[in-house]
Protein backbone atom coordinates (compact mmCIF):
# COMPACT_ATOMS: atom_id res chain seq x y z
CA UNK A 1 0.00 0.00 0.00
CA UNK A 2 1.01 3.50 -0.69
CA UNK A 3 1.05 4.91 2.52
CA UNK A 4 2.20 2.46 4.73
CA UNK A 5 5.07 4.30 4.69
CA UNK A 6 5.96 7.90 3.81
CA UNK A 7 9.24 9.33 3.00
CA UNK A 8 10.65 12.61 2.13
CA UNK A 9 13.60 14.59 1.31
CA UNK A 10 15.09 15.70 4.63
CA UNK A 11 14.47 14.75 7.96
CA UNK A 12 13.26 18.21 8.35
CA UNK A 13 10.84 17.24 5.87
CA UNK A 14 9.43 14.28 8.28
CA UNK A 15 9.28 16.42 11.47
CA UNK A 16 7.41 19.38 9.88
CA UNK A 17 4.86 16.45 8.14
CA UNK A 18 4.65 15.05 12.12
CA UNK A 19 3.76 18.10 13.70
CA UNK A 20 1.08 18.91 10.81
CA UNK A 21 -0.11 14.97 11.70
CA UNK A 22 -0.21 15.56 15.22
CA UNK A 23 -2.12 18.99 15.23
CA UNK A 24 -4.96 17.63 13.10
CA UNK A 25 -4.85 14.28 14.58
CA UNK A 26 -5.07 15.94 18.45
CA UNK A 27 -7.02 18.57 17.78
CA UNK A 28 -9.75 15.77 16.04
CA UNK A 29 -9.41 14.17 20.08
CA UNK A 30 -9.73 16.92 21.54
CA UNK A 31 -12.83 17.71 19.45
CA UNK A 32 -14.05 14.19 19.85
CA UNK A 33 -13.44 14.46 23.93
CA UNK A 34 -15.56 17.53 24.14
CA UNK A 35 -18.51 16.07 22.09
CA UNK A 36 -18.20 13.40 24.27
CA UNK A 37 -18.52 15.52 27.52
CA UNK A 38 -20.79 17.76 26.24
CA UNK A 39 -22.80 13.98 25.71
CA UNK A 40 -22.85 13.22 29.11
CA UNK A 41 -23.62 16.65 30.47
CA UNK A 42 -26.82 16.47 27.75
CA UNK A 43 -27.56 12.96 28.58
CA UNK A 44 -27.30 13.71 32.77
CA UNK A 45 -29.44 16.74 32.32
CA UNK A 46 -32.72 15.80 30.94
CA UNK A 47 -36.02 15.99 32.09
CA UNK A 48 -36.80 13.09 34.44
CA UNK A 49 -39.27 10.38 34.29
CA UNK A 50 -39.70 8.33 36.89
CA UNK A 51 -36.32 10.17 38.39
CA UNK A 52 -34.10 8.93 35.65
CA UNK A 53 -33.18 10.75 32.66
CA UNK A 54 -35.90 10.30 29.77
CA UNK A 55 -33.50 8.83 27.24
CA UNK A 56 -32.44 5.93 30.47
CA UNK A 57 -36.23 5.17 31.21
CA UNK A 58 -36.51 4.98 27.31
CA UNK A 59 -33.50 2.51 27.05
CA UNK A 60 -34.91 0.72 29.98
CA UNK A 61 -38.33 0.16 27.81
CA UNK A 62 -36.54 -0.89 24.90
CA UNK A 63 -34.38 -3.19 26.85
CA UNK A 64 -37.91 -4.35 27.98
CA UNK A 65 -39.29 -4.80 24.66
CA UNK A 66 -36.86 -6.82 23.56
CA UNK A 67 -36.92 -8.95 26.78
CA UNK A 68 -40.83 -9.53 26.29
CA UNK A 69 -40.08 -10.72 22.69
CA UNK A 70 -37.92 -13.02 23.76
CA UNK A 71 -39.60 -14.45 26.69
CA UNK A 72 -40.87 -17.57 27.23
CA UNK A 73 -42.94 -19.12 29.79
CA UNK A 74 -41.58 -22.15 28.86
CA UNK A 75 -38.25 -20.89 30.03
CA UNK A 76 -38.30 -22.32 33.29
CA UNK A 77 -35.49 -20.84 36.84
CA UNK A 78 -33.58 -24.14 37.97
CA UNK A 79 -35.15 -25.63 40.79
CA UNK A 80 -32.82 -27.28 43.71
CA UNK A 81 -32.76 -30.29 45.24
CA UNK A 82 -33.64 -29.82 49.44
CA UNK A 83 -29.70 -29.72 50.07
CA UNK A 84 -29.70 -26.57 48.54
CA UNK A 85 -31.82 -24.76 50.75
CA UNK A 86 -30.94 -21.66 52.27
CA UNK A 87 -32.39 -19.76 55.34
CA UNK A 88 -34.26 -16.98 54.01
CA UNK A 89 -33.45 -13.61 54.22
CA UNK A 90 -35.52 -10.40 55.45
CA UNK A 91 -35.06 -7.10 53.60
CA UNK A 92 -36.88 -4.29 53.86
CA UNK A 93 -40.64 -3.92 54.84
CA UNK A 94 -42.37 -1.41 53.30
CA UNK A 95 -46.07 -1.57 53.16
CA UNK A 96 -45.80 -4.18 56.45
CA UNK A 97 -46.89 -3.87 59.94
CA UNK A 98 -46.70 -6.35 63.02
CA UNK A 99 -50.31 -7.00 63.75
CA UNK A 100 -51.98 -8.82 60.88
CA UNK A 101 -55.65 -9.83 61.52
CA UNK A 102 -55.64 -13.23 59.91
CA UNK A 103 -59.03 -13.16 60.27
CA UNK A 104 -60.33 -10.66 58.56
CA UNK A 105 -58.06 -10.56 55.76
CA UNK A 106 -58.65 -10.77 52.43
CA UNK A 107 -57.18 -10.96 48.53
CA UNK A 108 -59.03 -8.78 46.83
CA UNK A 109 -59.09 -9.25 43.11
CA UNK A 110 -60.38 -5.76 40.80
CA UNK A 111 -61.15 -6.21 37.22
CA UNK A 112 -62.95 -9.28 37.31
CA UNK A 113 -66.28 -9.82 36.36
CA UNK A 114 -67.31 -9.42 39.97
CA UNK A 115 -65.61 -7.63 42.61
CA UNK A 116 -63.50 -10.81 44.95
CA UNK A 117 -62.54 -10.99 48.28
CA UNK A 118 -60.97 -14.30 49.16
CA UNK A 119 -60.13 -16.08 52.31
CA UNK A 120 -56.70 -18.26 53.05
CA UNK A 121 -58.97 -21.15 52.70
CA UNK A 122 -60.65 -20.39 49.82
CA UNK A 123 -56.29 -19.64 48.14
CA UNK A 124 -55.34 -22.96 49.57
CA UNK A 125 -57.89 -24.86 48.04
CA UNK A 126 -56.36 -24.23 44.73
CA UNK A 127 -53.71 -27.27 43.75
CA UNK A 128 -50.60 -26.67 46.10
CA UNK A 129 -47.74 -26.11 44.58
CA UNK A 130 -43.77 -26.83 46.01
CA UNK A 131 -40.46 -25.17 44.77
CA UNK A 132 -36.81 -24.84 45.95
CA UNK A 133 -35.71 -22.18 43.76
CA UNK A 134 -33.57 -18.78 44.13
CA UNK A 135 -35.12 -15.35 44.77
CA UNK A 136 -32.28 -12.84 43.02
CA UNK A 137 -32.59 -9.55 45.36
CA UNK A 138 -31.73 -6.09 43.12
CA UNK A 139 -29.00 -5.75 44.98
CA UNK A 140 -27.48 -8.88 43.96
CA UNK A 141 -27.51 -11.26 46.87
CA UNK A 142 -30.25 -14.40 46.43
CA UNK A 143 -31.31 -17.49 48.27
CA UNK A 144 -32.49 -20.53 47.61
CA UNK A 145 -35.21 -21.35 49.51
CA UNK A 146 -38.82 -23.58 49.46
CA UNK A 147 -41.69 -21.71 48.63
CA UNK A 148 -44.89 -23.30 49.09
CA UNK A 149 -48.06 -21.80 47.75
CA UNK A 150 -50.27 -21.62 44.50
CA UNK A 151 -49.76 -20.62 40.62
CA UNK A 152 -51.11 -17.31 40.21
CA UNK A 153 -51.56 -18.74 36.69
CA UNK A 154 -54.29 -21.03 38.79
CA UNK A 155 -56.08 -18.23 40.72
CA UNK A 156 -56.26 -16.18 37.14
CA UNK A 157 -57.96 -19.07 35.66
CA UNK A 158 -60.02 -19.64 38.54
CA UNK A 159 -61.14 -16.04 38.78
CA UNK A 160 -60.25 -14.63 35.57
CA UNK A 161 -60.19 -11.32 34.31
CA UNK A 162 -63.41 -9.93 32.91
CA UNK A 163 -61.74 -9.33 29.22
CA UNK A 164 -58.16 -10.04 27.92
CA UNK A 165 -55.48 -7.48 29.60
CA UNK A 166 -51.89 -7.08 29.53
CA UNK A 167 -51.03 -5.86 33.26
CA UNK A 168 -51.28 -7.12 36.99
CA UNK A 169 -51.03 -4.75 39.61
CA UNK A 170 -50.82 -5.57 43.35
CA UNK A 171 -50.77 -3.84 46.16
CA UNK A 172 -50.53 -4.15 50.01
CA UNK A 173 -53.15 -3.16 52.33
CA UNK A 174 -53.26 0.57 52.56
CA UNK A 175 -51.00 0.39 49.39
CA UNK A 176 -47.98 1.17 51.27
CA UNK A 177 -45.67 -0.57 48.68
CA UNK A 178 -46.89 -2.19 45.06
CA UNK A 179 -45.84 -3.38 41.65
CA UNK A 180 -46.54 -3.54 38.27
CA UNK A 181 -46.72 -6.70 36.62
CA UNK A 182 -46.45 -7.79 32.39
CA UNK A 183 -49.21 -10.73 31.83
CA UNK A 184 -46.57 -12.96 30.41
CA UNK A 185 -44.40 -13.00 33.63
CA UNK A 186 -47.44 -13.56 36.01
CA UNK A 187 -48.53 -16.39 34.09
CA UNK A 188 -45.31 -17.95 33.93
CA UNK A 189 -45.33 -21.47 35.93
CA UNK A 190 -43.42 -20.85 38.50
CA UNK A 191 -45.02 -17.67 39.82
CA UNK A 192 -46.21 -18.30 43.10
CA UNK A 193 -48.74 -16.85 45.43
CA UNK A 194 -46.33 -18.37 48.59
CA UNK A 195 -47.59 -18.88 52.55
CA UNK A 196 -45.35 -20.78 54.09
CA UNK A 197 -41.39 -20.85 52.95
CA UNK A 198 -39.31 -23.71 54.21
CA UNK A 199 -42.19 -25.28 55.96
CA UNK A 200 -43.02 -22.44 58.16
CA UNK A 201 -45.81 -20.09 57.77
CA UNK A 202 -45.03 -16.51 56.31
CA UNK A 203 -44.18 -13.98 59.65
CA UNK A 204 -45.25 -10.39 59.06
CA UNK A 205 -41.47 -9.82 58.16
CA UNK A 206 -41.80 -12.27 54.95
CA UNK A 207 -45.29 -11.01 53.79
CA UNK A 208 -47.91 -13.27 56.14
CA UNK A 209 -50.73 -14.27 55.24
CA UNK A 210 -50.04 -14.31 51.59
CA UNK A 211 -46.76 -13.10 49.03
CA UNK A 212 -45.90 -13.28 45.79
CA UNK A 213 -42.80 -15.21 44.50
CA UNK A 214 -42.21 -14.46 40.90
CA UNK A 215 -38.68 -15.88 39.95
CA UNK A 216 -38.81 -14.20 36.39
CA UNK A 217 -38.26 -11.00 38.33
CA UNK A 218 -35.84 -9.42 40.65
CA UNK A 219 -37.27 -9.63 44.37
CA UNK A 220 -38.64 -5.77 44.53
CA UNK A 221 -41.51 -7.44 42.17
CA UNK A 222 -41.96 -10.62 44.93
CA UNK A 223 -44.20 -8.13 47.14
CA UNK A 224 -45.43 -9.41 50.42
CA UNK A 225 -48.24 -9.31 52.51
CA UNK A 226 -50.79 -8.77 49.05
CA UNK A 227 -54.07 -7.11 49.84
CA UNK A 228 -55.47 -6.08 46.31
CA UNK A 229 -54.74 -7.77 42.63
CA UNK A 230 -55.58 -5.65 39.65
CA UNK A 231 -56.30 -7.14 36.41
CA UNK A 232 -55.85 -4.16 34.22
CA UNK A 233 -54.47 -2.52 30.52
CA UNK A 234 -53.56 0.52 32.27
CA UNK A 235 -49.53 -0.25 32.92
CA UNK A 236 -49.83 -0.43 36.73
CA UNK A 237 -48.02 2.07 38.98
CA UNK A 238 -44.60 0.36 40.94
CA UNK A 239 -42.88 1.76 43.74
CA UNK A 240 -39.34 1.12 42.63
CA UNK A 241 -40.29 2.07 38.69
CA UNK A 242 -41.06 6.19 40.63
CA UNK A 243 -37.68 5.73 42.07
CA UNK A 244 -35.55 5.35 39.32
CA UNK A 245 -35.58 1.46 38.61
CA UNK A 246 -36.52 -0.71 35.62
CA UNK A 247 -40.29 -1.38 35.79
CA UNK A 248 -39.92 -4.61 34.09
CA UNK A 249 -37.17 -5.67 35.98
CA UNK A 250 -37.53 -8.90 34.56
CA UNK A 251 -35.41 -11.93 34.14
CA UNK B 1 17.08 9.01 7.84
CA UNK B 2 13.78 9.59 9.40
CA UNK B 3 10.79 8.12 7.79
CA UNK B 4 6.95 8.26 8.72
CA UNK B 5 5.81 4.24 9.05
CA UNK B 6 1.85 3.29 9.28
CA UNK B 7 1.08 1.93 12.76
CA UNK B 8 -2.31 1.73 13.37
CA UNK B 9 -5.44 2.36 10.60
CA UNK B 10 -7.66 4.97 11.40
CA UNK B 11 -10.50 2.49 12.41
CA UNK B 12 -8.55 0.96 15.21
CA UNK B 13 -7.53 4.57 16.94
CA UNK B 14 -11.25 5.27 16.81
CA UNK B 15 -12.44 1.76 18.31
CA UNK B 16 -9.68 2.39 20.58
CA UNK B 17 -10.40 5.43 21.94
CA UNK B 18 -14.38 5.15 21.74
CA UNK B 19 -13.88 2.16 23.82
CA UNK B 20 -11.78 3.94 26.85
CA UNK B 21 -14.25 6.06 27.76
CA UNK B 22 -16.97 3.73 27.29
CA UNK B 23 -15.24 0.82 29.92
CA UNK B 24 -14.61 3.67 32.14
CA UNK B 25 -18.33 4.07 32.20
CA UNK B 26 -19.13 0.51 32.80
CA UNK B 27 -17.07 -0.12 35.40
CA UNK B 28 -18.48 3.19 37.17
CA UNK B 29 -21.54 1.98 37.05
CA UNK B 30 -20.91 -1.38 38.23
CA UNK B 31 -19.24 0.21 41.36
CA UNK B 32 -22.46 2.10 41.85
CA UNK B 33 -24.24 -1.64 41.41
CA UNK B 34 -21.70 -3.19 43.20
CA UNK B 35 -21.83 -0.60 46.55
CA UNK B 36 -25.68 -2.65 47.07
CA UNK B 37 -24.39 -5.80 47.82
CA UNK B 38 -20.42 -5.98 48.26
CA UNK B 39 -20.07 -9.23 48.61
CA UNK B 40 -16.50 -9.91 47.32
CA UNK B 41 -13.40 -10.94 48.90
CA UNK B 42 -9.58 -12.28 48.25
CA UNK B 43 -8.95 -15.50 50.69
CA UNK B 44 -9.80 -18.86 50.85
CA UNK B 45 -12.22 -20.95 53.06
CA UNK B 46 -12.33 -18.74 56.32
CA UNK B 47 -9.50 -16.77 55.58
CA UNK B 48 -10.14 -13.49 53.95
CA UNK B 49 -7.29 -11.30 52.92
CA UNK B 50 -9.08 -8.61 51.98
CA UNK B 51 -12.83 -7.29 51.16
CA UNK B 52 -13.69 -6.08 47.77
CA UNK B 53 -15.50 -3.21 49.50
CA UNK B 54 -14.46 0.30 50.35
CA UNK B 55 -16.25 1.15 53.57
CA UNK B 56 -19.26 3.16 53.86
CA UNK B 57 -17.41 6.67 54.71
CA UNK B 58 -15.24 5.99 51.56
CA UNK B 59 -18.41 5.16 49.69
CA UNK B 60 -19.88 8.52 50.60
CA UNK B 61 -16.59 10.17 50.04
CA UNK B 62 -16.74 9.60 46.98
CA UNK B 63 -20.55 9.69 46.32
CA UNK B 64 -20.74 6.47 45.03
CA UNK B 65 -23.78 5.24 47.79
CA UNK B 66 -27.48 4.77 47.43
CA UNK B 67 -27.08 4.85 43.60
CA UNK B 68 -27.88 1.42 42.40
CA UNK B 69 -31.16 3.23 40.10
CA UNK B 70 -28.79 5.02 38.70
CA UNK B 71 -26.12 2.30 38.34
CA UNK B 72 -28.32 -0.11 36.45
CA UNK B 73 -29.99 2.84 34.37
CA UNK B 74 -26.54 3.84 32.38
CA UNK B 75 -25.27 0.09 32.73
CA UNK B 76 -27.66 -1.03 30.39
CA UNK B 77 -27.38 2.24 28.36
CA UNK B 78 -24.12 1.66 27.73
CA UNK B 79 -23.60 -1.62 27.70
CA UNK B 80 -25.26 -1.58 24.12
CA UNK B 81 -22.44 1.20 23.15
CA UNK B 82 -19.59 -1.13 24.60
CA UNK B 83 -20.90 -4.46 22.95
CA UNK B 84 -21.24 -3.08 19.41
CA UNK B 85 -17.67 -0.71 19.22
CA UNK B 86 -16.43 -4.19 20.35
CA UNK B 87 -17.91 -6.58 18.01
CA UNK B 88 -16.90 -3.87 15.14
CA UNK B 89 -13.20 -3.86 16.26
CA UNK B 90 -13.01 -7.62 16.43
CA UNK B 91 -15.15 -8.15 12.68
CA UNK B 92 -12.80 -4.86 11.31
CA UNK B 93 -9.37 -7.29 12.66
CA UNK B 94 -11.00 -10.15 10.67
CA UNK B 95 -11.85 -8.07 7.58
CA UNK B 96 -8.85 -5.79 7.14
CA UNK B 97 -6.60 -8.80 8.08
CA UNK B 98 -5.23 -6.87 11.10
CA UNK B 99 -5.80 -10.14 13.70
CA UNK B 100 -2.59 -11.45 11.88
CA UNK B 101 -1.22 -9.15 13.90
CA UNK B 102 -3.02 -9.33 16.91
CA UNK B 103 -3.66 -13.28 17.36
CA UNK B 104 -0.81 -15.14 19.00
CA UNK B 105 0.84 -17.62 17.46
CA UNK B 106 3.41 -20.63 18.57
CA UNK B 107 6.62 -18.40 19.28
CA UNK B 108 4.36 -15.86 21.26
CA UNK B 109 4.65 -17.20 24.52
CA UNK B 110 8.25 -17.66 24.52
CA UNK B 111 8.80 -13.92 23.42
CA UNK B 112 6.31 -13.08 26.28
CA UNK B 113 8.62 -14.48 28.88
CA UNK B 114 11.38 -12.82 26.87
CA UNK B 115 9.59 -9.43 26.98
CA UNK B 116 8.70 -9.69 30.41
CA UNK B 117 11.94 -10.33 31.62
CA UNK B 118 13.19 -7.55 29.55
CA UNK B 119 10.87 -5.23 31.17
CA UNK B 120 11.77 -6.36 34.81
CA UNK B 121 15.70 -6.00 33.53
CA UNK B 122 16.57 -9.17 33.82
CA UNK B 123 17.10 -10.17 30.39
CA UNK B 124 19.57 -7.45 28.39
CA UNK B 125 18.56 -7.94 24.83
CA UNK B 126 15.58 -6.42 23.65
CA UNK B 127 12.48 -8.77 21.71
CA UNK B 128 12.89 -8.39 18.05
CA UNK B 129 11.18 -5.12 17.10
CA UNK B 130 7.93 -5.87 15.93
CA UNK B 131 4.24 -4.29 15.31
CA UNK B 132 3.18 -6.26 18.17
CA UNK B 133 5.97 -8.33 20.50
CA UNK B 134 4.71 -11.41 22.29
CA UNK B 135 3.17 -10.04 25.26
CA UNK B 136 0.99 -7.55 23.39
CA UNK B 137 -0.40 -10.13 21.06
CA UNK B 138 -1.61 -12.10 24.55
CA UNK B 139 -3.00 -9.14 26.48
CA UNK B 140 -4.43 -7.30 23.37
CA UNK B 141 -6.27 -10.92 22.73
CA UNK B 142 -6.54 -11.75 26.09
CA UNK B 143 -8.70 -8.74 26.33
CA UNK B 144 -11.25 -9.10 23.79
CA UNK B 145 -11.68 -12.54 25.21
CA UNK B 146 -12.00 -10.48 28.69
CA UNK B 147 -14.45 -8.60 26.90
CA UNK B 148 -16.38 -11.70 25.67
CA UNK B 149 -16.68 -13.47 29.20
CA UNK B 150 -17.91 -9.97 30.28
CA UNK B 151 -20.83 -9.90 27.44
CA UNK B 152 -21.55 -13.72 28.17
CA UNK B 153 -21.51 -13.21 32.40
CA UNK B 154 -23.48 -10.01 32.14
CA UNK B 155 -26.10 -11.21 30.10
CA UNK B 156 -26.66 -14.29 32.29
CA UNK B 157 -27.04 -12.12 35.49
CA UNK B 158 -29.47 -9.66 33.66
CA UNK B 159 -31.64 -12.66 32.53
CA UNK B 160 -30.83 -15.59 34.35
CA UNK B 161 -34.28 -17.47 33.68
CA UNK B 162 -34.67 -16.82 29.85
CA UNK B 163 -30.68 -17.58 29.64
CA UNK B 164 -30.44 -20.18 32.47
CA UNK B 165 -28.06 -22.39 30.41
CA UNK B 166 -25.89 -19.83 30.05
CA UNK B 167 -25.68 -19.58 33.75
CA UNK B 168 -25.74 -22.58 35.12
CA UNK B 169 -22.70 -22.89 32.10
CA UNK B 170 -21.11 -20.55 34.91
CA UNK B 171 -21.69 -22.35 37.68
CA UNK B 172 -24.72 -20.66 38.83
CA UNK B 173 -26.19 -17.27 39.27
CA UNK B 174 -23.72 -16.10 42.19
CA UNK B 175 -20.57 -17.73 40.21
CA UNK B 176 -21.60 -15.91 37.02
CA UNK B 177 -21.41 -12.48 39.54
CA UNK B 178 -18.16 -13.76 40.79
CA UNK B 179 -16.90 -14.24 37.00
CA UNK B 180 -18.38 -10.54 36.01
CA UNK B 181 -16.60 -9.03 38.97
CA UNK B 182 -12.58 -10.47 38.66
CA UNK B 183 -12.91 -10.07 34.96
CA UNK B 184 -13.92 -5.96 35.68
CA UNK B 185 -10.56 -6.14 38.65
CA UNK B 186 -8.43 -7.51 35.15
CA UNK B 187 -9.83 -4.97 33.21
CA UNK B 188 -8.20 -2.15 36.13
CA UNK B 189 -5.05 -4.70 35.63
CA UNK B 190 -4.36 -4.18 32.38
CA UNK B 191 -4.86 -0.50 32.45
CA UNK B 192 -2.29 -0.01 34.84
CA UNK B 193 -0.26 -2.25 33.34
CA UNK B 194 -0.98 -0.65 29.48
CA UNK B 195 -0.46 2.40 30.76
CA UNK B 196 2.86 1.99 32.50
CA UNK B 197 3.89 0.46 29.05
CA UNK B 198 2.62 3.29 27.29
CA UNK B 199 4.81 5.83 29.44
CA UNK B 200 7.83 3.69 29.32
CA UNK B 201 7.27 3.18 25.54
CA UNK B 202 7.31 7.20 25.12
CA UNK B 203 5.75 9.78 22.72
CA UNK B 204 6.56 8.40 19.29
CA UNK B 205 4.64 5.12 20.15
CA UNK B 206 1.81 6.98 21.65
CA UNK B 207 1.30 9.49 19.14
CA UNK B 208 1.12 7.06 16.24
CA UNK B 209 -2.66 5.52 18.68
CA UNK B 210 -3.75 9.18 17.78
CA UNK B 211 -1.94 10.12 13.98
CA UNK B 212 -1.59 6.24 12.86
CA UNK B 213 2.27 6.83 12.05
CA UNK B 214 5.51 6.46 13.82
CA UNK B 215 8.60 7.93 13.00
CA UNK B 216 11.41 5.55 12.53
CA UNK B 217 14.88 5.43 11.73
CA UNK B 218 15.49 3.99 7.87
Amino acid sequence: MSDEIIETATDEDVDRLVKRMSRRGFIAAGVAAAAAYGGWKWLRTRERIGDLEWPLRRTLQANENLSEAYFSRKRLTPTFPPSRIGKPRINGHLGLTPNIDAENWRLNIEGAATPIALTMSDIMSLPRREQISELRCIEGWSMIVKWTGVRLSDLMAKFPPAQRVNYVGMETPGRGYYVGLDIDSAMHPQTLLVWAINNQMLNWHHGAPLRLYIPVKYGIKSIKRIGLIRYTNVRPDDFWAERGYDWYAGH
Amino acid sequence: MKQLVKKHPLAIRWFHWINFPLLALMIWSGILIYWAYPSFRIGIGDFTLAKMTLGQTTYRKLHVNNRLAEGMALHFFFMWFFAINGVLYVAYTVFSGEWRHLVPNRKSFKEAIHVVLHDLHLRKDAPPPRKFNGAQQIAYTAIILMGLGSLLTGLAIYKPVQFSWLVSLFGGYQMARFFHFWLTVGYVVFFVIHVAQVIKAGWNNFRAMVIGYEVRQR
